[in-house]
């Protein structure tokens, strides 16, 4: 990162460049210092470093009562809704390359649709709003699984198109000339390609998911921000403490994912093999999904 | 049967989405002060602000949005005593926009730092070679053009501000999401109009701004 914007921005620095950056890091060091230090005050003002608010950490049962059967909760739900909405979305990208207009269309608007609503509308809807309907009572697993599967299963299926529309045309006119059909040429030729190029979009949506859990905790579903913070702090008193515990933890998973998500680009970017265009429109695709999708919640 | 006629429950359609607009201007606001701050400090030469840049980013862009709202609340407000208004719902929609702001501003930093290095180095090696400082290369050479780069990735962005704007539902605020599972609790019998109205009224403004944003990135796209 550094070394690219290194060399747009500034030359190496000669003596009185380095001068002046020491004395920039030493007036910010300073101000860093003193802003961490007046949140440190703020926090002893109001007590917030007293034993008894950390303590709850050490003992055994606040792990394995609530943090880490929150964490259960949010893995569960993301892993059951990824799995899902992986097949939503390749259903809805097929569906709207087709030739057939009453199928493309439809399915187009199904995808603007859910990549427009606010998720946290859509579950509202599915566990306040379904039951009335179906007259059953709506599982809060299934409503926050439900929501994430369309929301998420849109913003793939719009990665899946850009993917599948970027395996250059001859792949498929070759496909039609040795006689395969309209769908073998997808299934064979277009969508492993495709498949491959979007798999970085892919796992990055997972981080996503995994965030866009803690919504679940609007509508009472047992994951980490209702177990770990909620509920932990309500016998502790200590919210600070366990929001910053559970931060903590949700950063250490997706920065986990977000490596696994680069580590698989390396792997993936086989040189001379990938056709060019790919690219690109990993690139457009990235942009679509992960400007739209990773600022969701 | 229809449930918008009511005047009563009109306004608690309009006060949501009113709620929704002022917490999207609010936290546009917050996060491009931030987040252009933050990119500059991330390309600076210092590297105590790239760090610091790096941090904010990784730590918020990791964080659930819900999270930090939830802590706007329960851990700046409740807790360490932070109250920015007397009146508890413009406290809730302020501490609602810091949350948003904070949250947004690591995205911004993020799609204009990209934008930074779609600008080709010969631009700022023409810009030092006639002397220009880091400062004056930054903002009179590179950021136009990194601007112009980033108008897709950043519309992408403030509509899913938009989006995101229901959450700070979580703190109590009567925005479209608390407004809609309100009407639907009261009126059972037509739960698929209400969310009709609720969803379609965000897709309608939504989806066009999404193209309008493609169109307009088309238009301002620097041609190499």
């Amino acid at each position: 990162m550094s070394t690219n914007t290194d060399t747009v921005l500034y030359d190496h620095p000669g003596p009185r460049a380095r001068a002046r950056n020491r004395i920039l890091t030493v007036v910010f060091g300073v101000a860093l210092l003193a802003l961490l230090y007046w949140v440190y005050a703020r926090f002893d003002a109001k007590g917030q470093w007293a034993a008894p608010l950390w303590k709850p950490f050490t003992y055994a049962s606040t792990w394995t009562d609530y943090i880490i059967p929150g964490l259960e909760g949010t893995l569960k739900a993301a892993a059951v809704a990824m799995v899902l909405s992986l097949v939503f979305g390749l259903v809805f990208s097929i569906g709207r390359l087709s030739d057939h207009r009453w199928v493309s269309i439809p399915a187009g608007a199904v995808v603007e649709f859910f990549r427009a609503v606010p998720l946290l509308l859509l579950m509202f809807f599915i566990f306040y709003g379904v039951p009335f309907l179906t007259q059953t009572p709506m599982p809060v697993f299934w409503a926050v699984v439900a929501g994430l599967t369309l929301y998420n299963g849109s913003v793939l299926a719009e990665a899946f198109r850009a993917g599948i529309r970027a395996v250059p045309l001859g792949q498929s006119e070759a496909g039609y000339a040795i006689g395969l059909r309209k769908s073998h040429v997808m299934q064979a030729i277009l969508l492993p390609q495709a498949a491959r190029a979007m798999l970085p979009v892919i796992v990055s949506q997972l981080v996503v998911l995994v965030k866009d859990t803690a919504l679940g905790y609007i509508i009472a579903y047992p994951e980490l921000l209702q177990l770990g913070v909620n509920n932990l702090s309500a016998n502790y008193g200590n919210v600070v403490q366990a929001a910053i515990v559970v931060a903590i933890i949700f950063i250490l998973v997706n920065t986990v994912l977000t490596w696994l998500a680069g580590w698989l680009e390396r792997r993936t970017r086989r040189a001379g093999r990938t056709p060019r265009v790919i690219g690109e429109a990993v690139a457009a695709s990235g942009r679509a999904a992960s400007g739209v999708g990773e600022a969701q919640g | 049967m229809n449930v918008f006629s009511d005047p009563a429950n009109f306004d608690v359609y309009v006060t949501g989405f009113l709620w929704i607009l002022k917490l999207t201007i609010g936290g546009t606001v917050g996060a491009l002060v931030l987040g252009v701050l933050l990119a500059a400090m991330r390309v600076s030469p210092v590297p105590v602000l790239r760090g610091f840049g790096a941090a904010w980013v990784n730590t918020f862009r990791n964080t659930p949005l819900t999270l930090i709202i939830f802590f706007c609340y329960f851990g700046l407000y409740a807790t360490l005593g932070l109250t920015i208004s007397d009146n508890l719902e413009r406290n809730n929609y302020w501490l609602g926009v810091i949350g948003l702001a904070v949250y947004t501003a690591a995205f911004v930093c993020e799609a204009i730092r990209s934008g930074i290095n779609t600008v080709p180095a010969g631009q700022a090696e023409a810009a030092r070679a006639i002397g220009m400082s880091f400062r004056q290369t930054l903002t009179m050479i590179v950021l136009p053009q990194a601007g112009r780069t980033v108008v897709a990735p950043l519309g992408s962005i403030f509509i899913a501000l938009a989006k995101n704007s229901t959450i700070v539902g979580t703190i109590g605020l009567a925005e479209s999401s608390n407004a809609m599972k309100e009407l639907i609790n009261a009126n059972g019998d037509v739960v698929i109009p209400i969310f009709l109205v609720f969803a379609g009224t965000f897709a309608a403004v939504l989806i066009p701004s999404g193209y309008a944003f493609g169109w307009l990135a088309n238009r301002l796209a620097v041609k190499r």
